[in-house]
């Protein structure tokens, strides 16, 4: 299983937000997009998710299944947690499991043992509304674990958290990356993994004017 | 899919669903035309299925505008986006979904709403049975309405007017068909036909449509 991409550049608006980025992602590997807010984290890892059209540049999927595209393969966790307030915790998870379900290749947790993981098994006949901030970002990390994805994109996974909370998450992803997933994630905290990749975004306004003409 | 299914009919029936917002709308608007118009009974069944009618199509568009917007705010479009699902048959369930909770109601209280405009038997049956097949079609021409306001905050009001003019085929020949259940010289098929033939057009028409405006939404 690979993931790569290949001179990726992207545009917001009138503004081009980065170019000429390539990346080659293989089982086991994690890469950490580092930099200043406004630099094109979140953008690029939409673009890898699919949900961005790309400027320049494909991202690339090699599965055991040749038909799958690059964004069926990853689990996006944006900002917003993809939860409904209205529902409980319990069938928040069981229909993101069912809706989402399984790609090849691996099986996901069931709800009860996903929602014990991130270690809040026991509230999970709450509506999600009545959590708070951290438990509900918890949750959503909940939603991971649930269904199989090799790729895992996390958009500053751990904003709203407590440190017990963040060695969780960084356990949970180390046992991902162990078991043959990848990582791509955006972040200004380290996530306390060994041998990440790092790749710092710097954005266009260090440069000096000539070079963009 | 079926999970989709039930979950957007539990969503609409807990708090903040609206379901049932619909009801009460459709009903406050029927139910003040008597006040408005008059105690005079041959006028109110003269008038009566064209009232119902409008207030259903009204009431129809009242919740539709936050089909997608309420997936997109926390960030559920995303993910639903990213499936391996085809969007067309994702949109086609959540409009059918959108419809049980919302259009199905509206059915269901249109023969009570026709005693209040003193219609006959006939006319309550005829005006519940072409509402019956020409509310779905309201629903897919809203959903293309809604998926092109999708990113709009306070898109409410654009939705409505987008998606009015498309649904006046649907509320003529829903009205028309009524009429020629109670009036003799016009034959009731050929509306009630065409009111059928134009509900599976937009079943078709209008996933397809609001699929390719949720792709290109992307922000």
């Amino acid at each position: 299983m690979r993931l790569r991409a290949e001179r990726l550049g992207a545009r917001r608006g009138e503004d081009l937000l980065f170019s000429d980025i390539s990346f080659d992602l293989g089982s086991g590997d994690a890469l950490v997009l580092t930099g200043r807010n406004g630099s094109g984290k979140s953008t690029l890892l939409r673009v890898v998710a699919g949900l961005l059209p790309a400027e320049a540049g494909r991202v690339l999927w090699t599965g055991k299944d040749e038909t799958v595209r690059a964004g069926e393969a990853c689990h996006y966790l944006g900002h917003r947690n993809a939860m409904k307030a209205e529902l409980t915790v319990r069938e928040n998870l069981v229909f993101w499991k069912s809706f989402l379900g399984d790609l090849e290749g691996g099986a996901g947790m069931s709800v009860v043992e996903a929602a014990d993981r991130v270690g809040l098994g026991g509230i999970a006949h709450l509506p999600f509304g009545y959590l708070s901030a951290g438990q509900q970002r918890r949750m959503a990390f909940a939603k991971l674990l649930v269904a199989y994805r090799p790729v895992w994109i996390l958009d500053e996974p751990t904003a709203a958290l407590d440190t017990r909370a963040e060695q969780t998450f960084t356990d949970l992803i180390k046992q991902h990356l162990a078991a043959g997933g990848m990582l791509l994630a955006a972040t200004h905290q380290p996530l306390g993994l060994e041998n990440a990749r790092e790749l710092r975004m710097t954005g266009f306004s260090d440069l000096p004017e000539a070079f963009l003409q | 899919m079926m999970a989709l299914l039930l979950r957007d009919l539990k969503l609409s029936v807990r708090a903040g669903g609206g379901a049932l917002i619909g009801v009460l709308f459709f009903m406050t608007v029927v139910a003040v035309i008597p006040f408005g118009v008059g105690p005079d009974l041959n006028l109110l069944s003269r008038i009566g299925p064209a009232i119902v009618w409008i207030g259903a199509l009204l009431s129809a568009l009242l919740g539709l505008d936050r089909l997608f917007q309420t997936e997109r705010e926390d960030g559920s479009l995303d993910l639903i986006l990213m499936q391996e699902h085809p969007l067309v048959l994702t949109v086609l369930v959540k409009c059918l979904a959108h419809w049980l909770a919302n259009g199905l109601p509206l059915v269901i209280a249109s023969p009570l709403l026709g005693l209040f405009m003193n219609m006959s038997e006939t006319a309550i049956g005829a005006v519940a049975l072409t509402l019956l097949v020409g509310s779905p079609a309201l629903t897919f021409i809203g959903a293309v309405g809604a998926a092109v306001a999708v990113a709009l905050p306070r898109g409410g009001l654009l939705v409505s007017i987008l998606v009015l003019p498309l649904a006046v085929p649907v509320l003529i020949f829903g009205v028309s068909a009524s009429y020629a259940a109670v009036e003799d010289p016009a034959p009731f098929m050929p509306p009630f036909l065409m009111l059928s033939a134009i509900t599976m057009f937009f079943a078709v028409l209008g996933p397809v449509g609001a699929a390719l405006a949720l792709r290109n939404a992307g922000d």
